[in-house]
């Protein structure tokens, strides 16, 4: 008989839910700049998250996310103020349209392998932003503004906007690990390791793959709604700008790539410096990128997967343990050699 | 009709300079499998050096390749016997992540540098400068030179890859890094003479690049996407379809910004992914 309940995932649990609780309640006792400053931690953290899926278990590398964050943002002002659909309720909608538009997508950039995939979803995000950059009804380069929000009072706006960026980042962390204890997320972690180790066991891993670039696509998408009804503007440039994916490749590879605790690690990094480093102009990300290319070489598990080695600690168990407590099984193993 | 033979001719000069940018990127995918993601940035680096040798010594910017070649030589070796040969292996993420975090270091400390504002070199008139074919057609001293230098750099690289020992040690490695070191030959110290020569072939393509646009600390990632383009476009293993590619894309971004100024880096970008639609092997690619 084994398990995979830890001791730190029943305390984790109970102090989740306390958490929840005061989060939810928070329109009511906080004040709307942390509401703010939380949508925009909740979009990063669940766009890192939906990066980690891709690289971190599914072993496909993007660096063209940015392309579903661009189109969810967009299709968010397209339904709002075009198609005269609720705001708020475009949000999961603009997941829809991602998901939608990443089956083409993945015919497509799927043709190349390994690194050149990664630089051929760049440029797919680049004819992505090209495109919309020369639609004038869409303001062409210089974006537009969401005029569709402009009947809601400035505390129902903030409050709504609020109650989805936290649904959105509590569903998002529940998908990942339910999806990451079923069958589908063993299979997954299959492929990751060795596709034709997978594909011999009887995965399907073109499918597979295909599957799990969609599910990412949808939830950038609806972060990148979300984004953007925090902000209320958007513009190709911003929204189709490739340092998304820096943020989120930092946040995911510092916290710990392939756990569900280490993106969250990553996010909480990321703001701290942003914000300790607020009066130096761009040297935050310099100083986020060196830290990345270093735990890169030297802590390839990141910051989380330390932390989890040395004290066995594990707030989302995903893997079997033995009923005696033995290690657990299933760990990433340490990548990249230590010659020069 | 003859304005648009004049376009095609443009669109082969650009692609002269798209080849020079890829040249560097083909070397290092051909040797070792690396995808360098900064690989744009550090043409933007290049053409930053440049400027400063250009500033600091008053050499011409075509004089100041004297410095920046074997500078960026240097960098390229140390760069990858300090760092990047620690990425090397069979994961693909630690090589992406590494390059992509120097891409942005990069980035950002031009910026602090330089600030946000475009620069350029100058060559005193000569840039500016062109003959004509008749028909209306011009074309300029400096892209047809531009032109002249990448097809005898790809075939310098195809006599370095086909004749030279250094060419062998470079085939044998991407064959088999393993094998290679039974027969005596240190993989580490090939991989940094790979990007030293890589980075050298930068230096040149930054300086031209630089005297025939301005160029600004973000404009990297551009210059890495269009010579990415061109090596995918042209196959990989070839550095004749590597020049080939480059064309190729010049051709297709000037017939694009005919069309509509805003279309030319699309219908790049489009060509590309017609190529990976219909002939994912690429257009030249090397048969072995």
């Amino acid at each position: 008989m084994s398990e995979r309940a830890t001791k730190a995932s029943r305390v984790g649990a109970v102090i989740a839910v306390l958490a929840l609780v005061a989060f939810t309640t928070m329109p009511w006792w906080g004040e709307s700049s942390w509401m703010r400053t939380f949508v925009e931690f909740a979009c990063l953290l669940t766009l890192a998250q939906m990066w980690n899926l891709l690289a971190g278990y599914g072993g496909v590398v993007s660096i063209g996310q940015q392309a579903f964050l661009g189109l969810g943002a967009y299709a968010l002002f397209v339904l709002a103020d075009h198609a005269q659909v609720n705001p708020f309720l475009c949000v999961p909608l603009a997941g829809l349209v991602a998901a939608i538009i990443a089956w083409p997508t993945a015919k497509v950039v799927f043709r190349l392998r390994g690194g050149y995939f990664a630089v051929g979803t760049w440029v797919v995000a680049e004819v992505y932003r090209l495109l919309i950059a020369n639609a004038s009804f869409l303001g062409g380069g210089s974006g537009k503004s969401l005029a569709a929000v402009r009947p809601f009072t400035k505390a129902v706006r903030e409050s709504v906007t609020y109650w989805i960026a936290l649904t959105l980042v509590v569903s998002a962390i529940a998908f990942l690990y339910l999806l990451l204890r079923s069958r589908h997320g063993l299979a997954l972690t299959a492929i990751r390791d060795s596709e034709r180790a997978a594909a011999s066991q009887g995965i399907d891993v073109e499918a597979t793959k295909l599957w799990v670039y969609i599910a990412s696509a949808a939830g950038c998408g609806v972060a990148g709604a979300l984004y953007y009804l925090n902000t209320v503007r958007v513009s190709p440039d911003a929204a189709f700008n490739v340092g998304w994916t820096a943020y989120i490749i930092f946040i995911v590879v510092i916290g710990g790539i392939g756990t569900i605790e280490g993106p969250i690690l990553g996010t909480l990094i990321f703001f701290s410096l942003r914000e300790a480093l607020a009066d130096y102009g761009s040297v935050y990300l310099i100083v986020l990128g060196a830290v990345a290319v270093l735990v890169m070489v030297k802590f390839p598990r990141g910051l989380w997967g330390y932390v989890q080695q040395r004290f066995d600690l594990r707030f989302f168990p995903v893997q079997r343990r033995a009923a005696t407590g033995a290690t657990a099984l299933g760990a990433r193993p340490a990548t990249s050699g230590t010659r020069n | 009709m003859i304005g648009w033979l004049d376009t095609v001719i443009q669109g082969i000069l650009l692609g002269g300079l798209y080849a020079l940018f890829a040249m560097g990127l083909s070397l290092i995918f051909g040797v070792m499998r690396l995808v360098n993601i900064a690989h744009g940035d550090l043409i933007v680096l290049a053409a930053y050096l440049a400027l400063v040798v250009v500033d600091a010594t008053g050499l011409g910017p075509l004089n100041a390749l004297v410095i920046c070649v074997p500078a960026m030589f240097v960098l390229g070796y140390v760069l990858q016997r300090g760092l990047l040969n620690f990425t090397l292996g069979g994961d693909i993420l630690p090589p992406l992540l590494v390059t992509f975090g120097l891409s942005v270091i990069i980035q950002n400390a031009l910026l602090q540098t330089f600030s946000a504002d475009p620069r350029a070199l100058r060559l005193g008139g000569v840039e500016t400068g062109s003959f004509h074919l008749g028909a209306g057609i011009a074309v300029g001293y400096f892209p047809l030179l531009v032109l002249g230098v990448a097809v005898a750099l790809t075939g310098a690289l195809e006599l370095l890859f086909a004749h030279v020992p250094l060419g062998r040690a470079f085939r044998a490695t991407s064959d088999d890094p393993e094998a290679v070191q039974l027969m005596g030959v240190n993989d580490r110290h090939v991989y940094g003479l790979a990007m030293g020569i890589a980075l050298a072939i930068v230096a040149v393509a930054a300086v031209f690049y630089g005297i025939r646009t301005t160029f600004a600390p973000t404009d990297g990632p551009d210059r890495l996407l269009f010579a990415f383009e061109a090596v995918i476009i042209g196959g990989l293993g070839s550095f004749s379809g590597t020049l080939a590619g480059g064309i190729v894309l010049g051709v297709a971004q000037t017939i694009g910004f005919r069309l509509d100024p805003g279309w030319g880096v699309l219908t790049g970008h489009l060509a590309f992914l017609a190529v990976l639609l219909f002939k994912p092997t690429g257009l030249f690619p090397r048969t072995r």
